[in-house]
């Protein structure tokens, strides 16, 4: 598995998580995770071949509901809590790489 | 005026019966907050306006001769990763400060329509990550045993809470042990119920496949009563659990006679302090004593659950934790572009942890990596689960160690990430499992300060696992009774 961490790997996760790290952090944390990697490393002597995966404790698969009209969150409520708005909707800067 | 109980179920009564009135119950809990939360931090935010109306309308339902409901009165705190509609919700995070939702969540309503008084919102590791309440944006909360040491995490503030008195109730979240491991330092009971017993809405996730609202109290009764209250489905959760809520509180005094406990072996071992490994034992004689019959179980898997937990758990908050952009609520930090918002918005607004949890995860979900690290992790998983089976088919109930040591001091493990998670080695497998499990308090360590030991049941096996909680609740030695 980890062929141990690297700090380009770390760089190219932090761009993919939309964070933006100072070259010490990219040095800290590429420590740090290869070290929790590591150490994850123990389930390599188990024998995983045929075993399932769990992805959640219940056994469920569609949770179907009657489509019964309910009244949902107020929407001068929610628009009240963002950054910004116009027109009665979430405003934000220019997307698709345009001139601002 | 009458003094004012200890417990929830006291002060219930007397509220209930007239005997108390709820604006006394609060003005006495308010005035200990005020004289004491200012070393301990327990509170983001206490709800004085609100709560003074809350009281006051359970007064009035009194006076009218309506019963308010079980929690009539009760002052009750509530961690801050849960919706109070128009009440400031943080998750002890800066890129939620001054956010106020659109809605209460169901715990929240349930607790509320029980006559019960949200009293305040209490600090939490920010977004529930962590096991020292030390990663939280607003300062870390500290243990009312003693204020130079932790009071674990991450619902801290939860535990604190009820351990200084300024609450006999509070709720928190559980994902790796939150719930339980700050109970077992602070010297309270806290219950991770099954997964999907307590309807999540509202609940800030953090990792949706592992996540549980529970209760804290300084009694096993009071933390029944609790669970008894908040449980039940909900449609509004599609994980939540179709099936009729247990009467834990009937249970309590049936015993233990003829159940069949296990102490699981790989949880005794290496890693685990000697006075807590002692008191886990101890508990175990005073099951004995009670009329179980105590065996050791092997539950190997259990070993993995650390390994497994802190890819699965990361994996999900990476993808939960998506939602902080900066467009829709919570903080925004300006940039050209809105991908350059979005980076700008999330680099300001999360702490350390956060961000180190969030790249764990991205870069185990990541292409070339998923079936190394996610996928291999989930099908540990399943080992977990079938291992637990196999012990729950010779036991009704396993009994392990809480947390490794006893409240460790600040600064101890925030230098080293993998020696604070090593502290949800015991925690960690019932969450994996959805089982329910629950801490409480069995004496101190070698430092006095309290140990926690920890019962685990099988899925919905509640009622059990409270029966055996009483038995050790009134077996268990003083927290000043010296150490042997």
């Amino acid at each position: 598995m980890s062929a141990r961490l690297t700090r380009d790997n770390v760089a190219k996760v932090a761009d993919l998580a939309r964070l933006n790290l100072s070259e010490a952090e990219l040095e800290r944390y590429t420590e740090q995770l290869g070290a929790v990697l590591d150490h994850a490393e123990d389930v390599a002597s188990l024998d995983l071949d045929g075993v399932p995966p769990t992805a959640h404790p219940l056994p469920l698969v569609n949770v179907l509901r009657d489509d019964v009209v309910v009244e949902g969150v107020d929407r001068e409520e929610v628009l009240s809590q963002a950054p910004s708005v116009e027109d009665r909707r979430f405003r934000v800067p220019a997307i698709l790489g345009e001139e601002p | 005026m009458s003094a004012i109980p200890s417990t929830a179920l006291e002060i219930a009564a007397a509220v209930r019966s007239g005997e108390l009135s709820a604006r006394e119950v609060l003005d006495g809990h308010l005035a200990r907050i005020d004289a004491q939360d200012g070393e301990i931090n327990a509170f983001n935010l206490v709800m004085i306006d609100e709560a003074r109306a809350a009281a006051a309308a359970v007064d009035a339902q009194v006076a009218a001769g309506e019963d308010p409901g079980p929690l009539a009165g009760v002052p009750l705190a509530l961690k801050d990763n849960l919706c109070t509609r128009g009440i400031p919700t943080t998750c002890s995070s800066r890129i939620l400060e001054g956010w106020r939702p659109p809605y209460d969540a169901t715990v929240v309503q349930r607790v509320n329509a029980a006559g019960a008084i949200s009293i305040g919102k209490t600090n939490l590791d920010e977004f529930a990550m962590g096991s020292s309440t030390e990663n939280s944006a607003f300062g870390p909360t500290r243990n009312p045993r003693d204020t130079s040491r932790v009071p674990g995490g991450s619902s801290g503030g939860s535990a604190a809470a009820v351990a200084a008195g300024f609450a006999p109730l509070s709720l928190g979240s559980d994902t790796g042990g939150s719930i339980r491991q700050p109970a077992a330092l602070c010297g309270v009971v806290g219950v991770k119920p099954t997964y999907g017993m307590v309807s999540r809405y509202g609940l800030i996730a953090f990792a949706s496949s592992l996540d549980q609202i529970g209760p804290f109290s300084t009694t096993v009764a009071d933390s029944a009563l609790l669970l008894e209250t908040i449980a039940g489905y909900d449609g509004r959760d599609s994980t939540s659990i179709d099936a009729p809520v247990p009467s834990l509180l009937e249970s309590l005094g049936q015993g233990v006679d003829g159940l069949r406990v296990g102490l699981v072996t790989e949880l005794m071992g290496e890693g685990i302090a000697p006075d807590v490994a002692a008191r886990v034992r101890q508990a175990a004689d005073a099951l004995t004593a009670a009329g179980a019959q105590v065996g050791e179980v092997s539950v190997p898997a259990a070993a993995y659950g650390l390994s497994a937990y802190y890819l699965i758990a990361p994996a999900e908050a990476s993808s939960n934790l998506a939602r902080y952009d900066g467009v829709r609520y919570g903080m925004r930090v300006d940039a050209p572009t809105t991908a350059e918002m979005n980076a700008a918005t999330r680099t300001a607004g999360f702490g350390d942890e956060v961000k180190r949890r969030i790249m764990l995860g991205t870069y185990a979900l990541s292409a070339g990596y998923y079936d190394a690290y996610y996928g291999k992790a989930l099908k540990v998983r399943t080992l977990i689960v079938r291992d637990f089976e196999k012990a729950y088919a010779d036991f009704d109930l396993l009994l392990t160690p809480t947390s490794p040591t006893t409240a460790f001091k600040f600064g101890d493990k925030t230098a080293d990430p993998l020696s604070m998670y090593l502290n949800d080695i015991c925690t960690i497998p019932t969450n994996l499992a959805g089982h329910p499990a629950m801490s409480v308090p069995f004496g101190g360590g070698s430092d006095g300060m309290p140990v926690g030991v920890q019962l685990l049941a099988p899925a919905l096996g509640e009622s059990t696992m409270f029966r055996a909680a009483a038995v050790l609740e009134a077996a268990a030695p003083a927290l000043d009774e010296v150490w042997s």
